[in-house]
């Protein structure tokens, strides 16, 4: 039995991982054409590569049908519940770095802090009567963030894309969104709160639980981890 | 050791009815509730934590619907649209619960209830739901736990500071973390952060705001700086005060000693006499019932992070044995969450909850 490596099929994430593979001795391409999401790999017996969305990457680990997948951190914990409990880190991979923040319009100047954030929540629920909406796509990242500080009376709002305009659009009052280096967040008007950081991610290979694994798989991993630590 | 079932589930289905024909005996009516309950009510009372413990789905017309997590919200809120006092309800049937951590915790469960809507004596309220529960699990072998969140909000009542403070304070009574953070800003322990000094030390913040955007207005967020201006020109909280706080909260005795405990910080905080002469009536009217009181454990901080909406007297009862199970049963009183169900008019209330599949899995493993 070979072990499958999933890693993104498209774009800069795919680039990377390959040269990551490639400096520690493990080739993998896109075999046949550009198109084609099928790909090989030289320089170790045993792995598959199959390519995927980075999305999904947490959930095919789950469900045991990939042994190794690289994705971002941040995927792995929004889309697993006790993620720690289902994969493994295997390597930090150094690249595709984006923290998840909570953002709130510049003119706020009287919210810096969560502690902040909380009291603004009580004061919006009395004065508009629902609870203030963070717009986000991170739900369950979000949720165990607020409920670790404490920070009550807000609610989540899905959004899947362009969460800074949430705003501007009044369907939210916050955000939760992902940035690298918070540009695009301050050219909408937003600023980051000072204890807002929620999770710095990057890409990073997984391996799921190895219950079900035969010997040779084993072998497989040994004989990859090796060369990733050599 | 995990949680298995001891028992088939006819059997436990058996042992729920038995349960609550003590409770029809004792009066209750047999009342029942929908298995989906709209998500926006849950939602307004518990916040968002509440979505990582319930099962959540969608009705094209009627919206989010989520299932029952508990009977209590239908009930107090069949018994506000209907009822009338003094009542006494009882239901059987499964609730539903999301397991986020602990894959060997069942997520659906027979739960018998007990909801007593009586004010006539309150004390004896208490006393009657911790008593019947007390009775049905005779020679089970758990040990009770009691508590009283109504001392702690007393005590918040009566501190000596601004409204505003208190009603923060309060509103986090069920976030110990927050609660403390709190405490300790008003405390004047937690520094002021220089943001906040520099916006304070400018005469007009408003005339250099930058653009306003979404919901949240101008007019608002200078209310709040008008508040915080106002907020920093208080005496922070005592450290005294901030002792008896932390003095009342440790408190964790046999009932007659931490009544003893109790009294003695009374002394420094008068504002908690009332509440302390109810757990003396209660701990009486237990007495009354049969309750070996002076063996009964009592702890001021029980129930104070998984027991949300109750608000005075607080009961558990768990296994001996050190199994990794939640109480077998649980209950309380209630009092503030009819008020936010009956739109303002709130009724005294006090109930409980036992689950048959986990006092057979306590029986079995004796």
């Amino acid at each position: 039995m070979t072990l499958k490596l999933g890693i993104p099929s498209k774009g800069r994430l795919m680039e990377k991982t390959f040269d990551w593979f490639a400096t520690r001795g493990v080739t993998l391409r896109k075999s046949g054409s550009e198109r084609e999401y099928a790909g090989a790999v030289d320089g170790i017996d045993g792995i598959e590569l199959v390519l995927l969305s980075a999305g999904e990457v947490p959930r095919e680990l789950d469900a045991g049908r990939i042994q190794l997948g690289v994705t971002g951190s941040d995927l792995v914990r929004e889309k697993l519940s006790s993620w720690d409990q289902r994969v493994v880190e295997v390597a930090k991979m150094g690249f595709g770095g984006a923290d998840l923040v909570i953002a709130v319009p510049q003119a706020w100047i009287d919210v810096d802090s969560l502690d902040d954030l909380d009291a603004v929540a009580a004061a919006f629920r009395a004065h508009h009567g629902f609870r203030l909406r963070i717009a986000t796509k991170y739900h369950r990242l979000v949720r165990e963030f607020m409920r670790e500080h404490g920070v009550a009376d807000y609610q989540l709002v899905d959004s899947q894309g362009a969460t800074e305009g949430t705003i501007r659009n009044e369907t939210a009052e916050a955000v939760a969104d992902i940035t690298s280096t918070g540009e695009t967040l301050r050219a909408n008007g937003l600023k980051i709160l000072g204890d807002g950081m929620i999770h710095a991610s990057q890409a990073t290979l997984f391996r799921a639980r190895r219950r079900d694994w035969t010997q040779s798989q084993r072998d497989t991993l040994k004989a990859l981890e090796a060369k990733l630590t050599s | 050791m995990t949680q298995v079932n001891a028992e088939t589930s006819q059997a436990i289905w058996d042992r729920a009815r038995r349960y609550q024909s003590v409770l029809v005996g004792q009066g209750a009516l047999i009342t029942d509730a929908d298995v989906l309950q709209p998500a926006d009510t849950l939602l307004d009372l518990y916040g968002e934590d509440i979505r990582a413990r319930t099962f959540t789905t969608q009705d094209p017309l009627r919206g989010e619907q989520m299932l029952r997590p508990d009977f209590t919200v239908p009930i107090v809120q069949q018994h506000m649209a209907f009822g009338a006092e003094p009542a006494r309800y009882t239901y059987l049937g499964k609730v539903f619960r999301k397991q986020e951590s602990d894959e060997s915790r069942p997520t659906e469960f027979v739960q018998v209830g007990f909801e007593v809507f009586d004010g006539k004596d309150v004390a004896a309220a208490d006393a009657e739901v911790f008593a019947t529960f007390a009775g049905i699990l005779a020679g089970v072998p758990v040990t009770p736990m009691t508590g009283d969140i109504g001392i702690l909000r007393a005590a918040v009542i009566g501190l000596k500071t601004t409204e505003r403070r208190r009603a923060a304070l309060m509103r986090h009574l069920w976030r110990p973390r927050r609660f403390k953070a709190l405490l300790d800003r008003f405390g004047a322990i937690t520094p002021t952060p220089a943001a906040r000094t520099t916006l304070l030390a400018d005469p007009d913040p408003m005339a250099t705001l930058p653009a306003v955007l979404g919901l949240r207005s101008k007019s608002e967020i200078a209310l709040r700086i008008d508040a915080l201006r106002a907020d920093a020109a208080v005496d922070p909280i005592s450290s005294f005060e901030r002792d008896l706080l932390d003095a009342l909260l440790k408190v964790r005795e046999t009932a007659p000693n931490a009544l003893a405990s109790l009294r003695d910080i009374s002394v420094d905080l008068p504002s908690i006499s009332a509440a302390i002469d109810g757990l003396s009536r209660r701990l009486d009217a237990l007495a009354n019932r049969g309750i070996d009181v002076d063996a009964l454990p009592f702890e001021t901080s029980y129930g104070r992070t998984s027991m949300e909406y109750y608000d005075g007297f607080v009961f558990g009862f768990s296994s001996n044995a050190g199994l990794n199970i939640p109480p077998v049963a649980t209950g309380g009183r209630y009092d503030a969450l009819t008020v936010v169900l009956g739109n303002g008019t709130g009724v005294p209330a006090v109930g409980g909850v036992i689950r048959p599949d986990l006092v057979a899995f306590v029986e079995a493993a004796q």
